[in-house]
Order: C-alpha cells, then sequence, then structure tokens
C-alpha cells in the first residue's frame, strides 16, 4: 500500500485536523465525538441539516458544511458509518428551534446509526425528519435487497436542501425538497480499478488490468457485471441506459446532469465522459440545464465515474443557482 | 451451576481477544460480499470495551451488559455496531441487578438478545445475516435446558447451533445488509457477521465450562 498517510488508524483524525486549518471562517471541527460544524452554527430560526457517512468520500460529506449547504457532518472511520453519538451531538449542535432534517443515505449502517440518533434526539426534544436518499439504479432487486444505495444524488440533495433552509423554509418544505430529489434522482457508477482501505491495506477487490466493473457501489462493492474495458463512449452508454430506462420523467423535461469522478480518474475523462451523457441524455429528449463534473462523492483512489440525472423544475433550479460557500462548493458569493 | 459476574468480564476478555487474532479474517470475509471493515470494527469496539473494564468491578451483569452496548454504539460504526449494541442492551435489561446468572436467566438473556438484533435489522432466518448464527443458538440453548441439560453441555450445544448456522450462510444469497447488492454473487461465501456472532457464543461455551 502506498498512501500520503501516517498511521491508518489517524487518517480520519489528521484529515478533520486539516480541514480545521484550512477552513476556519467556514467549519468548525469537534471532536469525540466527531462532527464538522459551520463556523455560525446554530442558526436561530432555521432549518438545521445533516448527513453522514463514512470517510473516504471527501468532500462529501464535510467540505459540503457552509452557507447554502449543510450544516454539520459527522464523518465515519473509513467506509463505516458513524455513530449515533456523533449525531446526536451535531444535531444538538445546529438545531436553532426550527427543527433538523438527516440526509441519509440508504446503506444498512447508515439507515440503523441515524435511526437510533433521530430517536435520541427527538428524546430530548428536536423536532427530526429523516430522508433516505437510494438513487442507484445498479441495484437490480431492491425488493429482495437492502434496497437501492445512496449515491450521487446526495450531493444534489445537500445543496437543494441548504438553499431551501437558508430561505427560511420549514422543516416539513425542507424535507419535501429532499423527498423530490429522492424521487427523481438516478444514478449509476463503474470502476477502472480497486481502491484501499488504508487499516485493510490491499485492495478491497481484484481487478484484472484490462477488466472493468459496471455498477460498482462507492465503498468498493462489486458492482452488476465485469467485463474487458472498453472505449469512454461505450462505457457512458452502459451506464445512461439504465437510467434512462429507470428515470420517471419524459423527453422534454429538465434535467441535471452530474458526471462524478471516483477519486482516481482525472477531470480530463469526466469531461469526456460528460459529453457523451450530454449528448445520449439530448437525443432522448431531456434538457440538459443544470450540470456539475468532479469529483464530489468519491471512494478514495478508485479511478472511475458515475452519473446522476435529476429533474429539476423551476424552484429546484432557483435553488440550485442560490448562493453556496463551503469547501468543496462555492457560487454566488 | 451459576454463571457468576466474574465469568461475564472473562467471557468479554476472551471474545475481545479473540476479536483481535480473528479481525483479518473477518475482515476477508466482508471484503468478499461487503465492504471490508467487519473485522476492524468490532476489534475497535471491544478494545474499547475492554478500557471500561475496570470502572465496572464489582457491577451487576446487567450494568456490565448495558456498558458493553453504550460502548459499542459509539465506537464500531456500520451495521455491527447498533445491532451489537442492541444485543448487549436487551441482555442486560433480562440480567439487571443480577451478579450470577442460571442457565434459564442466561437463555433467557439471550433470547431478549436476538429478538432485538431481529428488530433493529428487520433480518429473518436465511437472509444470510448474524441471525443465521444466532437464531438457531438461542433455539439449542433452550431445548437444551428445558430436557435440563448440565450449563457445560447446554453451552456447548448453542455453540455447535450457532456455527451450523454459521456454516449454513456459505451458500445463502444475501438479503440484507450491503451483501445483498451482489445478489447471486454472495452465494458461496460465509457471511462475517454470522460469523462474529458464532465466536461471541462459541467463546461463552469454552470460557463458562472451562
Amino acid at each position: 500500500m502506498k498512501k500520503l498517510i501516517n498511521k491508518p488508524e489517524d487518517v480520519v483524525r489528521e484529515e478533520l485536523e486539516g480541514i480545521a486549518l484550512a477552513h476556519p471562517d467556514l467549519v468548525k471541527v469537534h471532536y469525540e465525538p466527531n462532527y464538522i460544524v459551520r463556523a455560525d452554527a446554530p442558526i436561530k430560526g432555521k432549518v438545521g441539516i445533516i448527513s453522514g457517512g463514512g470517510s473516504g468520500h471527501e468532500p462529501m460529506h464535510g467540505g459540503f458544511v457552509g452557507m447554502g449547504m449543510l450544516d454539520a457532518a459527522c464523518p465515519g472511520a473509513v467506509f463505516t458509518s458513524p455513530t449515533p453519538d456523533q449525531m446526536l451531538e451535531a444535531t444538538k449542535a445546529v438545531d436553532g428551534g426550527a427543527g433538523v432534517l438527516h440526509i441519509v443515505k440508504n446503506y444498512t449502517g447508515d439507515v440503523m446509526n441515524f435511526e437510533m440518533a433521530a430517536d435520541l434526539a427527538r428524546a430530548e426534544g428536536i423536532e427530526v425528519e429523516s430522508v433516505v436518499i437510494d438513487d442507484d439504479v445498479a441495484v437490480q432487486d431492491s425488493l429482495y435487497t437492502a434496497g437501492r444505495r445512496g449515491v450521487g444524488s446526495t450531493v444534489l440533495a445537500e445543496k437543494l436542501c441548504g438553499a431551501a433552509a437558508e430561505e427560511g423554509r420549514s422543516l416539513k418544505e425542507v424535507a419535501d425538497v429532499c423527498r423530490k430529489v429522492k424521487n427523481w434522482g438516478r444514478s449509476m457508477g463503474m470502476a477502472l480499478t480497486s481502491c484501499t482501505v488504508p487499516h485493510v491495506g490491499k485492495p478491497t477487490f481484484d481487478l484484472p488490468e484490462d477488466e472493468m466493473e459496471i455498477g460498482i457501489g462507492i465503498h468498493g462493492e462489486p458492482g452488476r457485471t465485469r467485463m474487458k474495458v472498453k472505449p469512454a463512449d461505450e462505457i457512458v452508454e452502459m451506464l445512461m441506459e439504465p437510467i434512462i430506462n429507470d428515470i420517471p420523467y419524459k423527453a422534454g423535461d429538465e434535467v441535471l446532469l452530474f458526471v462524478n469522478g471516483m477519486g482516481g480518474t482525472p477531470l480530463i475523462e469526466l469531461y469526456i465522459v460528460y459529453r457523451k451523457a450530454y449528448e445520449i441524455a439530448t437525443k432522448h429528449g431531456l434538457k440538459v440545464v443544470r450540470n456539475l463534473v468532479g469529483p464530489y462523492i468519491t471512494s478514495l483512489e478508485m479511478a472511475g465515474t458515475s452519473i446522476t440525472m435529476l429533474k429539476m423544475d423551476e424552484d429546484m433550479l432557483k435553488l440550485w443557482d442560490a448562493p453556496v460557500k463551503t469547501p468543496a462548493l462555492r457560487w454566488g458569493v | 451451576m451459576q454463571i457468576h459476574r466474574d465469568q461475564i468480564v472473562a467471557w468479554l476478555k476472551a471474545y475481545a481477544d479473540l476479536l483481535s487474532e480473528k479481525k483479518e479474517y473477518l475482515t476477508e470475509l466482508d471484503a468478499a460480499i461487503g465492504d471490508a471493515d467487519h473485522g476492524a470494527n468490532m476489534d475497535r469496539g471491544f478494545q474499547a470495551v475492554m478500557k471500561k473494564m475496570d470502572e465496572l468491578s464489582n457491577q451487576d451483569i446487567g450494568t456490565i451488559f448495558k456498558t458493553v452496548g453504550m460502548t459499542l454504539l459509539s465506537t464500531v460504526g456500520g451495521a455491527g455496531g447498533p445491532l451489537y449494541a442492541t444485543f448487549f442492551l436487551q441482555a442486560g435489561m433480562k440480567a439487571t441487578g443480577k451478579m450470577e446468572l442460571s442457565l434459564a436467566e442466561w437463555s433467557a438473556a439471550l433470547e431478549a438478545a436476538v429478538n432485538g438484533v431481529k428488530m433493529r435489522g428487520k433480518a429473518e432466518l436465511g437472509d444470510k445475516t448474524m441471525i443465521d448464527a444466532l437464531v438457531p443458538a438461542v433455539q439449542a440453548l433452550k431445548t437444551a435446558q428445558e430436557n435440563g441439560t448440565s450449563l457445560s453441555e447446554a453451552l456447548q450445544q448453542c455453540a455447535h447451533a450457532a456455527e451450523e448456522g454459521m456454516k449454513a450462510t456459505i451458500p445463502l444469497v444475501a438479503r440484507k445488509g450491503r451483501a445483498s447488492y451482489l445478489g447471486e454473487r454472495s452465494a458461496g461465501h460465509q457471511d462475517p457477521g454470522a460469523t462474529s456472532s458464532y465466536y461471541l457464543l462459541q467463546t461463552a461455551a469454552d470460557v463458562w465450562s472451562a
């Protein structure tokens, strides 16, 4: 294993120390329990928004804490859900009296830990709503599995809900925006290489030099199928087809197209992916009105990409364009 | 024959040692069908439990179990954290104020623990989870206890049932947890959660029969 780390057990702690030093104007870092919180939290009368998950997906979620997005993020160990005590303390730290929204990615551990945290927070008199994002179309048989995984739509939900909360909307209204993203967002990912969890020290799975995995999750979970590597255009077709087949919208609808890097793929390749994904969406009559291209929900140093498509309505467009100021996403300010 | 609180502590220590020893094996099992963190997570949790043991000297079994549960809840993460936390919190409710447990009392505590896990994880027998080791173990322990089997023999039967249940996860297709995303590809691998659950009950049998 070759990594820019000191000791595997210190990875998350030292990353948090770096974030605290790099962005003192935007965030504060609390240790034990670990959470990253907006420097100006709690904001009186504003709905608080919290997310969290295993570390290793940076900039998600800590990089999205700040004005117009998250109020706090709870990082777990690498690829491991955070624990209820973190989420409870973060919830208390951001509660401005208008309630707190938990944005949860659909993984068994995340869902269970956030459920326990929401119960504990409600017992302390804080109003909590939870929305579970489950947008990964690679999981086919949702009825007999833990359900679809939460991937790229999570980033979009955090941006849109953050803007809605900033406008002063109620907890229910902010949660409604999140549910809209949950219902309209669809994603699919692929990997060219595996990734190595620091405390494991070797690649999570073996992927031969000339093969790729289609339908990969963001934790190195093997995907739908494995095959020989193909040109980018063909790969994008393989990702876009299941998304298009699954979307609950039609020709003429406006969409946001999000091409995400898994951590080890350079932007030069992501733009090649975007170009083809845009062409396919347009061919199906969808109007790509907004986009996001870059590594925003990663899987350590995995090479690969995921594509997310989200139908946009007028309100969502307004929320997307609203100012945001976080370590990883910043515009309009 | 009773299970004294000191034996409970000895069991937890032995389990923590076994997890340290088996953490790479558990992680390997998890890498095949999950996300390669089960060994490290369980080891981290039980090392934290070990640090709490000194302040628990002379405490009753209920307090010990509840402390273990709360410690796991804040240190393990993943799905294993809330599930094993629930196991010990539920068992703790059945052992409040007790300095020792009869076989019948341990059997009732284990049953409450496993029911808690079932409820929290919403998994059933055959879903390829820790439930596949735990449910047959509870059944075996209850049957042995009702038949008047000796404590050490009953514990061995309980551990044996857990081991069989663990092995029976190999051909199963996972329907809960991260392994379920693999569908048919999850078959042919032993479930890591069922494995750590088997270790827990085998350690109890070994430590309490000695």
